[in-house]
């Protein structure tokens, strides 16, 4: 518990310097007066067509399943990396690699399906 | 935070000192950014303000500080002014981590009629145990402040940008996380500081002392080459700056910010570089220590003393690292951007399989050396 008090308090540091900088400069510089226009969202000068919220293409929350799938894989990985060293001086290197190879066997075969089933295909 | 009331104070100051540290470096970098690559297409960049251009960074912070404010048409305003103070938090945080010097140790002393100490003042923010993937944790938040500073600010083209900035972006944390195991496999610990202790001294294999420094680079050479190209997915530059690609989408995610809002982004991103940076620097370059054949952390300490030392190390670190800045900058003026189905076939299709074997080949070797 005690390791995580200095990152609350970074946290807080950084998101007050955020707040101060974000309020403190919009009350500086000049008030000039306000118009419809002003107000607009960008679209290179001319009405606003579509503000971004209406269509998004389903390819990106596809992506994003992937991702999750893939990386908790990987966090697997990373205990098992650490501690491999500990189980060759244990005597049980050779188990521990070969139940690493099986659960890679598996991801490489998801990652194939994934590439084989046209899901990383843009276009 | 500490024991009493000084050791609390000096660590709460190193935190802001480093925090500061990391967005004074921005201007800086920004400074080396527009003159390098002046150099690089062979014309002058700014030169006018100041001795070699260098108060130009100044003035445009006033004036990204003086910039008109106005409220735009926007119905979601939290998630609009909340986006860039987001985006500083990731590169902060995870900088602070980073070992960027040995500890400094203070003898017992007397000050306003009480003893105090002895103290040890760890270099860095502050220790966790998990170094590697606390940092990685945190420098994947940054995926928020682009995502809600598209969400926030009612445009396409923010919105576009932001879409295709986090589908990168968690693209290649793929490749960036799977290419860290090998570096697992052969420190064997999450924690910085015993990474950066066991890059000391000279490389020795099966006995044999080989004349190079014992860095994480020369076993792990293909993990090196697919962390670079990650962190610079990860960070938005180019090639992989697609988030922001001005001749498709203006300006990407900040396309509605300006003044000091945008810049904040700026901060996030240099702040991603800096740390990106760093953990090249620990995990493959050996940390703040010298080569063997130059003096070591403890000759150090014996000959100037321990502040000094300290000072000499993060001096050799702040060079380490900004090499690697440079090399940020040197290749966005020298490769152009991929297009993004390129983007995506390079992040799943090559660089995945690659780590992976990266990954089994590592463990293989390590198992067949160790037993």
């Amino acid at each position: 518990m005690a390791s995580i008090v200095p990152v609350l308090v970074l946290t807080a540091i950084v998101v007050g310097f955020g707040i101060f900088l974000v309020v403190v400069t919009g009350m500086l510089g000049p008030k000039l007066p306000q118009s419809e226009l002003k107000k607009k969202s960008y679209e290179c000068g001319i009405e606003v067509q579509e503000t971004g919220h209406s269509k998004i293409p389903i390819k990106f929350y596809l992506t994003a399943i992937l991702f999750i799938l893939f990386d908790i894989e990987i966090i697997f990985m990373y205990p098992w990396a650490v501690t491999f060293a500990d189980s060759i001086t244990g005597g049980y290197g050779l188990q521990v690699l070969l139940a690493m190879g099986v659960f890679l066997f598996v991801f490489i075969v998801g990652l194939f399906w994934e590439v084989k089933s046209k899901a990383l295909e843009w276009e | 935070m500490g024991a009493d009331l000084f050791e609390i104070g000096v660590n709460t100051a190193k935190l802001l000192v480093i925090f500061l540290m990391m967005v004074q470096i921005v201007p800086l970098l920004v400074w080396v950014e527009r003159r390098g690559s002046a150099y690089i297409q062979n014309r002058f960049g700014p030169n006018r303000v100041g001795p070699l251009g260098l108060t130009q960074l100044l003035a445009d912070a006033v004036k990204f500080i003086f910039k008109e404010e106005f409220i735009p048409d926007k119905n979601r305003r939290f998630i609009f002014y909340a986006a860039p103070v987001v985006a500083l938090i990731p590169g902060a945080l995870a900088f602070a981590a980073i070992p960027l010097s040995i500890p400094i140790s203070v003898e017992t002393f007397e000050l306003f009629g009480q003893s105090w100490g002895p103290y040890t003042f760890l270099f860095q923010g502050y220790e966790v145990g998990i170094g590697i993937v606390f940092v990685l944790g945190v420098s994947s938040l940054g995926a928020y402040a682009l995502l809600m500073a598209g969400y926030g600010s009612s445009n396409k083209y923010s919105m576009f940008g932001a879409l295709r900035a986090s589908a990168q972006m968690i693209s290649y944390e793929l490749a960036l996380g799977l290419s860290l195991v090998g570096i697992l496999l052969i420190f064997n610990t999450f924690d910085f500081q015993q990474i950066i202790d066991a890059q000391k001294g000279q490389m020795v294999i099966a006995g044999n002392a080989l004349p190079l420094p014992n860095w994480g680079i020369f076993y792990q050479p293909i993990g090196f080459i697919l962390f670079v190209i990650a962190v610079f997915a990860e960070t938005n530059r180019l090639p992989f700056d697609l988030p922001e690609a001005e001749s498709e989408l203006v300006a990407g995610y900040h396309t509605e910010y300006g003044g000091i809002k945008m810049n904040m982004f700026y901060i996030g991103e240099y702040g991603h570089m800096l740390v990106a940076s760093g953990l090249m620097v620990t995990f493959y370059f050996g940390g703040y220590n010298l080569p063997w054949f130059l003096p070591q952390a403890e000759e150090l300490i014996a000959s100037y003393g321990n502040v000094m030392a300290a000072v000499i190390l993060h001096l050799v670190f702040l060079a380490k690292v900004g090499l690697f800045l440079w090399i940020f900058v040197w290749v966005r003026w020298t490769i152009p951007r991929f297009r993004y189905d390129q983007l995506m076939d390079l992040g799943w299709k090559t660089m995945l399989p690659w780590a992976l074997a990266n990954t089994i080949i590592t463990a293989i070797v390590v198992f067949w050396m160790r037993s």
